[in-house]
């Protein structure tokens, strides 16, 4: 059953830089909740917060609570790895694993962790997976060809399906369609909507239309100059803030007066 | 770019005289002709002096070519193109001078070394009473000798060299850790340049020391040098290709609950397998050659020797030093009988080069190897990109 | 760590490993992977207190410390022998240097981009030859067909120091050592400046030709000034491998101890590294100490030059 996150009072550093000041939200089970903002104002970073993927960055850390499930992932003693499994996350750029083949890509985050399942349970979490992310009618029968050799969406569908494999409850994506053209973005977008049956998501966006057309809820980030912390400056349901949004920096920004 | 004085004084030259004879380029078989007549009038000169070979033609014929293709360009193309086809005279002889040692030294090891590796038991033998000029004798626990040191030296250096270049590329990265690394990779240079006679001379210093017996010379002593020569080459190497993996593969594999050992080993390593074999292996090639330690660490020893830890040891290039160092044989009578083995052989004076040569064919054959099975294995099992 | 594991949803619980294990194979690895970097710090501490130790007992029974007549003379051994070792090193350098330069700028700028890979290859082949065969194609090869060049030089310009004295077959002495230095280090020195010079600018070697100047003015004006710092550094590379080699120096030729000039004369010099390896079997005692002393000597004076070496890329131009 997928959980609320519930996050409060984080900071997010980077070294002594603070790099996202204050945020407090809470996300929704079940929706899509779109990130937006200027580039550079720290939906990304804040994303990476949310399965602590940030600490993979040098130097990089964060202050305040982030709770899945009422249990704080920033507590003493949790294990990054463990959020991972239940936070999954999905990237700006496809990035299946070149030595691997279709087949093996899915099922990297049970071969990876060195788990041993059965050739019928992995023939079968290989099907749903792919047919989760819509790529098993044009996978099927090639599925142990390299995973590098598909098209650029079909590569990021790949990514979908090796990240829904581990059955996490939370899906993050960060700019998933950036480096798409407008038919695979389609097609992912489509897919977005029906992975929130199953999935909370979250999904960063430099694309106001996407985020529109996508979230249930969007949440805005804005930063007040160059050094300057970003902050989440409000969230709320989307069709409210792409109407009557009660910010006035969310309203120049989305209105396209600046960023 | 601007600034540069050939770019100032060039173009208007250049356009000042453009339809005058003073300066053109010529096409290029006017060096060629240029070329030809100098190697004919160095042909006829040595001819007239009675030295002619072909390797005084080309010698005489390329230093005539400098004046006479200099010559004829500075009057049919002006001053600037004729020091431009001067240096490029220059250049193109630097290259052909390099490949005199290249040559030389590849014809000679085949020629020489060629009919006495072919000889029976060279391959299979080994050197138990072979004395003066007996022509026999083999290079089996030689070959045996350097297969193992190098195999311990490797057993040594490859996890050593390894891990420390996982070290700096994955967990050097903030803190305390990021300032031992520094430190290593400075460390790494420093053994980078550790003369090869002072990493014998360690390996003899501390296995005296430790065992406190001053004539220890043991396989493993050998094994132990070279592995201070061979694990900066290992370390610089794997961190390079290491650090080629793209960090999106990482953050991939975090991302789905792998903890960072095994994205390490099953991720970043399984990517970059195909360069990690390449620069072991070339390192492998790197000091199987190695001859100074070797000389102080192993000995000599005349037949097979199997124990890395306990007496000497027989090796490719320590056995050439030796054979060429024995010289011309003397031989007072046309047989010699091996004190051993009771067999009756001829005398040979040169027996002692005609080993050392077809040692050296074998030790280049084992190195060439190497290197090309490092060049194949970078180049048919790195990660195709599919697309 | 395991309150998250303790939830409500066992469908996507399935087997999760326990914590504690994941994390001994983290703190296992990355305790290997630090133990591996600290053994390079060992081996090198081991290096240095090693020769100290050993060398210890020929510093103290030096006669520059002792004063006594009958204790051995640290300096007037030493002396000579970083003499030689310096002199065969800086002579292959003044060899090398400038051909390796011809040969790298051959392949980066002169030969066609098809055939400038192979073209590499074939002087990395060079890299490939195992030092004692060198030493062998040198003493049985080389020195006999320098010998003429030898004579010719002595005769006509004997007036010049390095090539004064008496020349004697066979010709086993510093110049043929310097020659095969020198072909030992120019594969070394070929690379780097290789390298160096392909990363020249493109643009701006572009802009030299359109401007109209020849290919040689292009390359002075554009190229060996971007790559002067490079080769620089090769060079001191070069040297440091020079400075190292034994066997060629070894194997090519006849030893001595003096500071003589003359380096066609036979038996008049000897490098640090030959003289370990031709001593060391005979040696013990204040012998073995003595020689143990010289390797760290050559040892410091090899860190020097890479240590410059390293300092000039670092200044050099970014890639």
């Amino acid at each position: 059953m997928p959980q609320a996150i519930t996050v409060e009072d984080l900071n997010i550093y980077y070294g002594d830089f603070l790099a996202v000041e204050n945020v407090n939200v809470v996300i929704e089970p079940r929706s899509v909740t779109a990130l937006i903002g200027p580039s550079g104002c720290g939906k990304s970073t804040f994303l990476r917060t949310l399965n602590r993927m940030h600490e993979v960055i040098p130097g990089a850390r964060a202050e305040g609570t982030v709770e899945i499930e009422g249990q704080n992932i920033y507590a003493a003693g949790v294990d990054p790895v463990n959020v991972r499994r239940r936070v999954g996350m999905v990237f700006q750029k496809p990035n299946p694993f070149p030595t691997m083949s279709i087949r093996d890509n899915v099922l990297a985050g049970v071969k990876l962790n060195n788990k041993r399942i059965s050739k019928s349970d992995a023939d079968a979490l290989v099907e749903k997976s792919l047919k989760g992310a819509n790529l098993w009618n044009e996978v099927k029968d090639r599925l142990d060809k390299p995973g590098m050799g598909l098209s650029g969406g079909q590569q990021q569908r790949l990514c979908i399906a090796r990240t829904i494999a581990v059955r996490p409850e939370v899906v993050l994506m960060d700019e998933p369609c950036s480096a798409l053209d407008p038919i695979s973005t389609l097609a992912i977008e489509d897919l977005i909507h029906e992975m929130k049956e199953e999935f909370t998501i979250v999904i960063v966006t430099h694309n106001m239309q996407q985020a529109s057309r996508v979230s249930d809820r969007t949440g805005f980030f804005n930063i007040a100059g160059t050094g300057k912390p970003g902050k989440l400056i409000e969230i709320d349901d989307t069709e409210k803030m792409f109407t009557n949004p009660a910010n006035k920096q969310t309203e120049d920004y989305i209105s396209g007066r600046f960023g | 770019m601007s600034e540069t004085p050939a770019a100032h004084t060039a173009a208007p030259a250049a356009r000042a005289r453009i339809d005058t004879t003073s300066e053109r380029h010529l096409p290029w078989y006017h060096l060629a002709l240029t070329g030809l007549a100098s190697a004919v009038l160095a042909a006829i000169i040595l001819l007239a002096l009675g030295k002619l070979s072909i390797a005084g033609v080309v010698v005489l014929g390329y230093l005539l070519h400098l004046i006479i293709g200099f010559a004829y360009s500075r009057v049919r193309e002006g001053r600037r193109w004729a020091t431009d086809r001067f240096v490029s005279l220059l250049v193109f002889g630097a290259f052909g001078l390099a490949l005199i040692p290249l040559v030389s030294l590849l014809m000679e090891v085949i020629v020489r070394g060629a009919p006495r590796l072919v000889a029976p038991g060279f391959l299979t033998g080994d050197m138990a009473g072979v004395i003066g000029g007996m022509d026999a004798g083999g290079i089996w626990h030689a070959i045996v000798g350097t297969l193992l040191v190098t195999f311990w030296a490797s057993v040594i250096s490859v996890p050593i060299g390894l891990f420390t270049a996982i070290f700096l590329v994955e967990y050097a990265r903030t803190g305390w850790m990021k300032v031992l690394g520094k430190g290593i990779t400075f460390l790494v240079d420093v053994m980078t340049g550790i003369p090869s006679i002072v990493a014998g001379l360690f390996g003899l210093a501390l296995f005296v020391t430790v065992t406190s017996n001053p004539g220890i010379r043991i396989g493993m002593m050998g094994a132990v040098a070279l592995s201070l020569l061979m694990i900066p080459t290992v370390v610089r190497s794997s961190e390079e290709m290491i650090r080629l993996v793209p960090m999106d593969l990482r953050e991939a594999s975090y991302a789905l609950g792998v903890p960072k050992w095994l994205t390490i080993v099953r991720v970043v390593l399984r990517t970059a397998i195909a360069g990690l074999t390449t620069s072991v292996t070339l390192a492998v090639a790197r000091v199987i050659g190695e001859t100074a330690p070797l000389l102080l660490t192993v000995g000599a020893l005349p037949l097979l020797n199997t124990n890395m830890v306990s007496g000497r040891m027989q090796t490719l290039p320590t056995f050439i030093n030796s054979q060429y160092k024995l010289g011309n044989a003397v031989c007072n009578s046309d047989t010699l009988t091996n004190p051993i083995t009771g067999i009756e052989h001829a005398c040979s004076v040169a027996i002692n080069f005609d080993r050392a040569w077809a040692a050296a064919l074998v030790l280049i054959m084992i190195v060439m190897v190497l290197n090309i099975v490092a060049r194949l294995v970078s180049y048919f099992f790195a990660p195709k990109s599919g697309r | 760590m395991s309150t998250i594991d303790a939830s409500n949803k066992p469908a996507a619980r399935k087997t999760v490993a326990s914590g504690s294990g994941r994390r001994a194979g983290d703190t296992i690895f990355s305790a290997l992977s630090v133990g591996s970097g600290l053994i390079i710090f060992l081996a090198l501490a081991a290096v240095a207190v090693f020769l100290s130790l050993q060398s210890r007992e020929a510093i103290e029974g030096s006669r520059e410390l002792t004063g006594s007549a009958d204790a051995v003379s640290l300096l007037e051994y030493t002396g000579p022998l970083i003499f030689g070792t310096v002199f065969a090193a800086v002579l292959a350098l003044l060899m090398a240097v400038p051909v390796a330069v011809g040969i790298a700028l051959f392949i980066s700028h002169y030969a066609s981009r098809k055939l400038s890979t192979p073209l590499g290859y074939l002087i990395d082949l060079l890299a490939a030859v195992p030092s004692v065969v060198f030493g062998l194609w040198g003493g049985v090869w080389l020195v006999p067909r320098l010998e003429p060049l030898y004579l010719f030089l002595n005769k006509h310009l004997g007036f010049i120091p390095l090539f004064a004295g008496e020349p004697t077959a066979p010709m086993k002495n510093l110049a043929s050592a310097s020659v095969v230095l020198a072909v030992m280090i120019l594969p070394i020195i070929t690379a780097v400046s290789r390298e160096v010079f392909l990363q020249t600018p493109r643009l701006q070697e572009e802009a030299a030709l359109a401007l109209g100047a020849t290919r040689w003015e292009m390359i002075k004006s554009v190229v060996l000034p971007f790559g002067k710092s490079g080769v620089i550094s090769a060079s001191m590379l070069g040297l440091g491998r020079a400075l190292g080699e034994t066997m060629a120096v070894l194997m090519v030729m006849s030893p001595g101890f003096t500071y003589s000039l003359h380096i066609f004369e036979v038996g008049r010099h000897q490098s640090i590294a030959a003289n370990i390896a031709a001593q060391s079997a005979e040696s013990t005692g204040i012998d073995m100490s003595r020689l143990i002393f010289t390797g760290l000597v050559l040892f410091v004076i090899t860190f020097v030059i890479n240590a410059i070496a390293r300092a000039i890329v670092s200044r050099g131009p970014k890639s």
